[in-house]
């Protein structure tokens, strides 16, 4: 039996009297799809900043693999294989898209340290780039400048910037955020098709997206975890129809959707 | 063969931004003209390419890694003043006076960066404000090595490579200053285009971001602060050895802000922007002094206000659009 790709221990969090999270304990094995889903302020981006070390644990610890990473600095983590995308756009405005996914292939490969030679001479770091755009279809549009960019495609540069860095786990927040329905579809395309050797738990609201899409689920509520398991034993467990159901004026689309696609 | 070239084509981007343009290299022939067209105005055209060096140092950190700060001038002095002790006591050869003076504003820079990474904004502006108010008054207090407020006295620079002397009209001083100028402008510009300038254009751009991608903000930024710092203090030195006479204002908060003004006029983030803004503002103000001895930085207050709110990107900006838009029609 390996060790999990990531997992955490006992992780909590506490705004002053609100709590965030409290007593978190999950294990994503190696190359699953996880969806992470819950209502709104169920605490799920928060478990993704403590992951990756965007906020500190009040208590508990995150491992990566065996190695316990609740001390290390994100960059560091970043570097070790644990690496997020952000829910609101977070790219580099004035860089063309070509020049932000090299940036970062460059800062994997260590050379981002040298400031005698010049970029065009990293022909490998250029092309390794470049690969990367043309596998999620922004081969076309490199040398746009990130900003020009139309909303969807931006999207995509998100989960380009993150794969570049070669992850080992990477944690999706809401990957289609702000995208059209059918657009929507694409992406999550793209997201399936990526190498097996990668887990993946992505934030979404949208079932149909998390029941096709994700091998296992984990529901939020509160802060904590409420269950774990299969998308057909989530579909069918009471306690999470009783979260959806008390809250349906406001996720009523959810809650339908639970509904549709309960076995 | 299609499938080649548009393999090819990613690095060839890169390769077209690093080449020199015809627009440079006229920039470059012109800074030669003052030997021809204005040589009774030499010594002005060296202070001119002295105060470009130190607004290229400055845009190095403001320019490219947002590193926005109101005590540059520390560096400066810390430089002018090495290289002006160093020929006070004994040892007045130029170059190696370069070498002390960027390696003394060099630990210095080295030192406060581990202070100046940690922060950001308006913290950063006082923070570097701060540190420069600190050395000001240090220098001050230290009259028996600085001279304190009576400046600094006795600077004997020797002859450049044994041979040139540094003549009163100053034709040594500004080749000396645009050769210097001009070396230290070719590294600047190969820094830019290397894999460590995309870095810090990441840092300007999404300083947030960077650690999610995995890069080490903070050692980048205490590199290019060390390095910046060390240009700064060759300008500081240049401006020692060729005036011979050293004051406090060298390193003093006046003339922090007056390097700030003159990277706004020229446009930060262009390493051109330094260059042109420092043409600019060194010939404004020396017509302004001749008509208005009194009031003249109402006149250069009137020229950044003015720049400031129909040109947001600098003068270079601003000639940047036209250049697009003219391109377009």
């Amino acid at each position: 039996m390996t060790a999990p790709a990531l997992s955490t221990r006992g992780l909590a969090k506490r705004f002053g009297s609100l709590v965030v999270a409290e007593d978190i304990a999950i294990e994503l094995p190696a190359g699953v799809r996880y969806a992470l889903i819950g209502p709104n302020g169920a605490g799920k981006t928060t478990l993704i900043n403590l992951m990756t070390g965007m906020l500190r644990p009040d208590a508990g610890a995150i491992f990566l693999g065996p190695t316990d990473i609740t001390a290390l600095a994100p960059d560091e983590r970043v570097r070790r294989g644990l690496v997020r995308t952000y829910q609101i756009n977070s790219l580099f405005p004035h860089l063309t898209v070509l020049e932000a996914v090299t940036l970062v292939v460059c800062e994997r490969r260590r050379v981002a340290q040298t400031w005698w030679w010049q970029l065009a001479a990293y022909s490998q770091e250029i092309d390794e780039a470049y690969e990367i755009l043309n596998a999620l279809t922004l081969g076309p549009v490199c040398h746009r400048v990130t900003r020009e960019l139309p909303y969807g495609q931006q999207r995509l540069l998100e989960i380009a910037l993150a794969l570049a860095t070669k992850p080992k786990v990477l944690l999706l927040d809401e990957p289609a955020a702000g995208v059209p329905r059918e657009e929507s579809k694409d992406l999550f395309a793209a997201i399936a098709g990526l190498s097996r050797d990668i887990t993946v738990l992505f934030i979404e609201h949208d079932m149909d997206l998390v029941f096709r899409f994700a091998s296992r689920v984990i529901v939020m509520v509160g802060g904590r975890v409420l269950v774990e398991g299969t998308p057909a034993e989530i579909a069918a467990d009471p306690r999470v129809r009783a979260v959806y159901l008390g809250k349906a004026r406001h996720d009523g689309a959810l809650q339908r959707n639970l509904a549709g696609n309960a076995p | 063969m299609a499938l080649t070239q548009s393999l090819d084509a990613p690095k060839l981007y890169f390769q077209s931004r690093t080449r020199w343009r015809p627009v440079e290299i006229a920039f470059w022939l012109a800074t030669l003209l003052p030997f021809a067209l204005f040589p009774d105005y030499l010594i002005l055209a060296s202070q001119i390419a002295i105060t470009a060096l130190f607004a290229l140092s400055l845009d190095l950190i403001l320019g490219y890694a947002g590193i926005v700060s109101l005590g540059h001038a520390a560096f400066f002095g810390v430089g002018a003043y090495a290289a002006g002790l160093l020929s006070k006591y004994g040892w007045g050869e130029p170059i190696t006076g370069l070498g002390a003076a960027s390696l003394a504003a060099g630990i210095v820079g080295y030192a406060t960066s581990f202070v100046i990474c940690r922060f950001r904004h308006l913290a950063l502006i006082m923070l570097t404000l701060g540190f420069g108010l600190m050395l000001e008054e240090l220098a001050n207090s230290a009259g028996w090595l600085t001279g304190g407020f009576d400046g600094l006295q006795g600077i004997d620079t020797w002859k450049l490579f044994g041979h040139f002397e540094f003549d009163l009209y100053g034709y040594v001083a500004y080749a000396y200053s645009l050769v210097v100028l001009f070396i230290l402008f070719v590294f600047a510009r190969r820094l830019i285009h290397s894999p460590f300038g995309l870095s810090l254009r990441g840092i300007r751009e999404n300083y947030v971001r960077m650690p999610a991608i995995g890069a080490p903000s903070r050692a980048h930024i205490r590199t290019i602060y060390t390095i910046s710092a060390a240009m700064a203090g060759i300008a500081g030195a240049l401006l020692a050895q060729t005036t011979e006479t050293l004051s406090l204002d060298s390193l003093g908060f006046e003339r922090s802000a007056e390097l700030l003004v003159i990277l706004v006029l020229g446009g930060a983030g262009r390493l051109y922007g330094g260059l042109v803004g420092a043409v600019i503002y060194m010939i404004a103000r020396d017509r302004f002094s001749g008509i208005e001895p009194q009031y003249w930085y109402f006149w250069i207050g009137v020229l950044l206000v003015t720049v400031v709110m129909v040109l947001p990107n600098g003068v270079l900006g601003g000639l940047a659009k036209l250049a697009a838009r003219w391109s377009r029609a």
